[in-house]
């Protein structure tokens, strides 16, 4: 009986999360203009009109430079301070690290509110540069974690080892440091790419007059011709979404396989 | 003779702090070139720091270590000439077999060829013909010692660093890796420096042994002198099984000592067989295989006195029994190489003991 329960309550709390994002496909592909069941037909015009929005492909533009340099720059932020956390001791580490990844759990709206007023108050215009410093705040307490978890399942004698056999601290992290985190680093890269590409709240406060995906989406529900379209574009987004994460929970499942470490971590 | 052999490593006063922990107090020692050397003592007592602080991974307070006459202040652990086999092996997991052997050669001026060449004698060498291209992170326990044997090996340092190398190996591995580590050793004629607790280890590998407690060199000795001729009750505990009788001191006259000791009655020992090291009361010490049971018809060649059998432990090939001497309060432990035809006794059984008093240790 018991068993019963749960799985009702299971299968419930799947339908619920899953059947908003189910409807995505279902409604890009139905020949109507509203989002309404019945379905009237199969069409694939609105996967077709993506390629003619000018102001959308601005927009995806920006989101992929924003995202990129996000990931790029918060994984290499993340590298440092995770081989920081994992090796050495240092005054005040407890707190700093705590600092460093407060931003994992502050409202998005507060840091975003945060840094327009600082931003502003230096007199810097809004641009999508703007948008990487927050996204890379935003970005980096994730690398980080994935981060200390492959540098945490790293021996440390296999760095002595290198040295031992006459590599400088240089090429140890060339030779053995980087190839045995390098999943880690791969997975890094691509969570904080995802997470940046969905952003919406920091973007839209600090964009300026630029626009990226999320908020061009948000922007298009203003006109209800154009939301089969949107369903369109959010099919792509969630196959692409699904096949990154998934790329990388492989990569960080394939890293700690490789050094023999305990599965400690991971988002999925 | 031995004594003739040059110095390799040589440890002047050396003193380690971890902050305010004093794992290291004042080791002075001088390791000779081509021996195979171990460093034995229980857990904690500074072992793996002091080899550290020769591979050149752990700096030292204050002393000197000096490797091949040379003073090593300040020389990385990358230049010394040493090499180190880490007791988690530490093989390079993303790497074959057969690089992590070619690890070091990455600068070496030799042609790729005769590198693989190097490779392949170094793998021969251990035992892993033909192991190159396997997948570092699929080997055993056994063929990752070997590994790292090899990697180590193969630039011919001066000195071998093992820390404890085999003590995650099972007891029949163990056995068969301790036998060829010393083969190996013959071989290459390299200074091997081992690190081990347990004492058997030490005693069956090494040309000598520096008996370590709480970060001092208690007895640097070889493993003859060390068992038959411990300097401190300590060191006689730690070194295998000895038991000791309470005693007490008579008179001295410059090579004789004479001593009176329970169970025993009065004795005359040579100066040598006395180790002053410890304070307190003093006492006798003998090791199991000292003490004799005399069956009918027997005779003591020097000694003998009356036991009564308190304890049997039938070990096959051995048996050890715990007897107490007449007039002691102790029982102590005798072991006896059974032979066929002869009874094991049993307990309460009323025997006489042989004992010879050039067998016999004076603790004082
Ligand atoms: N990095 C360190 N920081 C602080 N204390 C340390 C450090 N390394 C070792 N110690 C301490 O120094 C002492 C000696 O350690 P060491 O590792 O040399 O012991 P050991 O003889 O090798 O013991 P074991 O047989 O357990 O390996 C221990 O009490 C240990 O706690
Ligand atoms: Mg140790």
């Amino acid at each position: 009986m018991r068993g019963g329960w749960f799985r009702v309550y299971t299968i419930v709390y799947l339908i619920f999360l899953y059947a908003p994002i189910i409807l995505l496909p279902i409604f890009a592909f139905n020949n109507a203009t509203t989002v309404a069941f019945p379905l009237v037909g199969f069409t694939t015009e609105w996967f077709g009109q993506l390629w003619t929005e000018p102001a959308l492909h601005k927009a995806l533009k920006n989101s992929l430079i924003i995202a990129i340099s996000s990931a790029i720059l918060a994984t290499s932020f993340g590298i440092f301070a995770a081989r920081a956390s994992t090796r050495y001791r240092f005054p005040f580490k407890a707190p700093l690290m705590g600092l460093i990844m407060l931003p994992l759990v502050l409202p998005e709206v507060i840091v975003a509110v945060a840094l327009l007023a600082v931003l502003l108050g230096m007199g810097l215009n809004l641009s999508i540069f703007t948008v990487i410093l927050g996204h890379v705040l935003i970005c980096t307490p994730f690398a980080i974690a994935i981060l200390t978890s492959a540098f945490q399942s790293l021996d440390q004698s296999l760095e002595e080892a290198s040295y031992d056999l006459g590599e400088s601290a240089v090429s140890t992290f060339r030779l053995v440091i980087l190839p045995l985190v390098m999943p880690g680093i791969i997975s890094a890269l691509l969570i904080t790419f995802t997470i940046s590409l969905d952003e919406f709240i920091i973007a839209f406060f600090l964009a300026g007059n630029e626009n990226t995906l999320p908020v061009y989406i948000l922007g298009q529900f203003r006109f209800p011709q154009n939301v089969p379209v949107i369903m369109a574009l959010g099919t792509i987004l969630v196959c692409l979404s699904i096949a990154l994460l998934a790329t990388a929970e492989y990569f960080r499942r394939r890293g700690i396989a490789k050094t023999g470490g305990k599965d400690t971590g991971g988002f999925l | 003779m031995t004594s003739e052999k040059p110095t390799m490593i040589e440890f002047k006063d050396v003193h380690k702090y971890y902050g305010d922990y004093h794992a290291l107090r004042g080791i002075t020692a001088k390791i000779r070139a081509g021996e195979f050397f171990s460093l034995l003592g229980p857990s904690g007592c500074g072992k793996t720091t002091l080899l550290r602080t020769i591979a050149g991974f752990e700096g030292i307070s204050s002393g000197v270590v000096m490797i091949d006459g040379k003073d090593m202040e300040g020389v990385p652990a990358n230049v010394r000439p040493t090499n180190m086999v880490f007791q988690s092996y530490a093989i390079f997991p993303h790497l074959t077999v057969a690089q992590n052997v070619g690890f070091g050669l990455r600068k070496d001026p030799r042609s790729k060829a005769e590198k693989a060449q190097a490779v392949a004698e170094a793998l021969d060498m251990v035992g892993l013909n033909g192991y190159g291209d396997r997948a570092a992170h699929a080997l055993s326990g056994g063929q990752r010692q070997r590994v790292a044997l090899a990697r180590a090996l193969i630039l011919k340092p001066k000195v071998l660093l093992l820390d404890e190398p085999l003590s995650a190996l099972d007891k029949k591995m163990r056995e068969q890796m301790q036998l060829e580590l010393i083969k190996l050793q013959r071989q290459v004629g390299i200074t091997f420096i081992l690190v081990t607790h347990d004492q058997e280890e030490a005693l069956v590998m090494s040309d000598r042994i520096a008996v370590m407690f709480e970060g001092e060199v208690a007895q640097l000795d070889d493993p003859e002198t060390l068992y038959r001729r411990p300097n401190s009750r300590k060191v006689a505990d730690f070194i295998g099984t000895m038991n000791f009788l309470p005693a007490k001191i008579l008179s001295e006259s410059g090579e004789k000592v004479e001593v009176e000791a329970e169970g025993f009655g009065k004795i005359t020992l040579n100066a040598e067989q006395v180790s002053g090291a410890n304070s307190g009361a003093a006492s006798i010490g003998f090791r199991p295989e000292t003490l004799t049971i005399l069956f009918e018809g027997q005779t003591a060649a020097d000694r003998e006195s009356m036991a009564t059998v308190e304890e049997v432990v039938y070990y096959g090939d051995m048996t050890y029994y715990d007897i107490k001497l007449d007039g002691t309060t102790e029982t102590m432990r005798l072991s006896m190489r059974n032979v066929f035809g002869r009874p094991v006794l049993d307990i309460g059984t009323r025997t006489r003991v042989a004992w010879s008093s050039g067998a016999l240790v004076l603790f004082r």
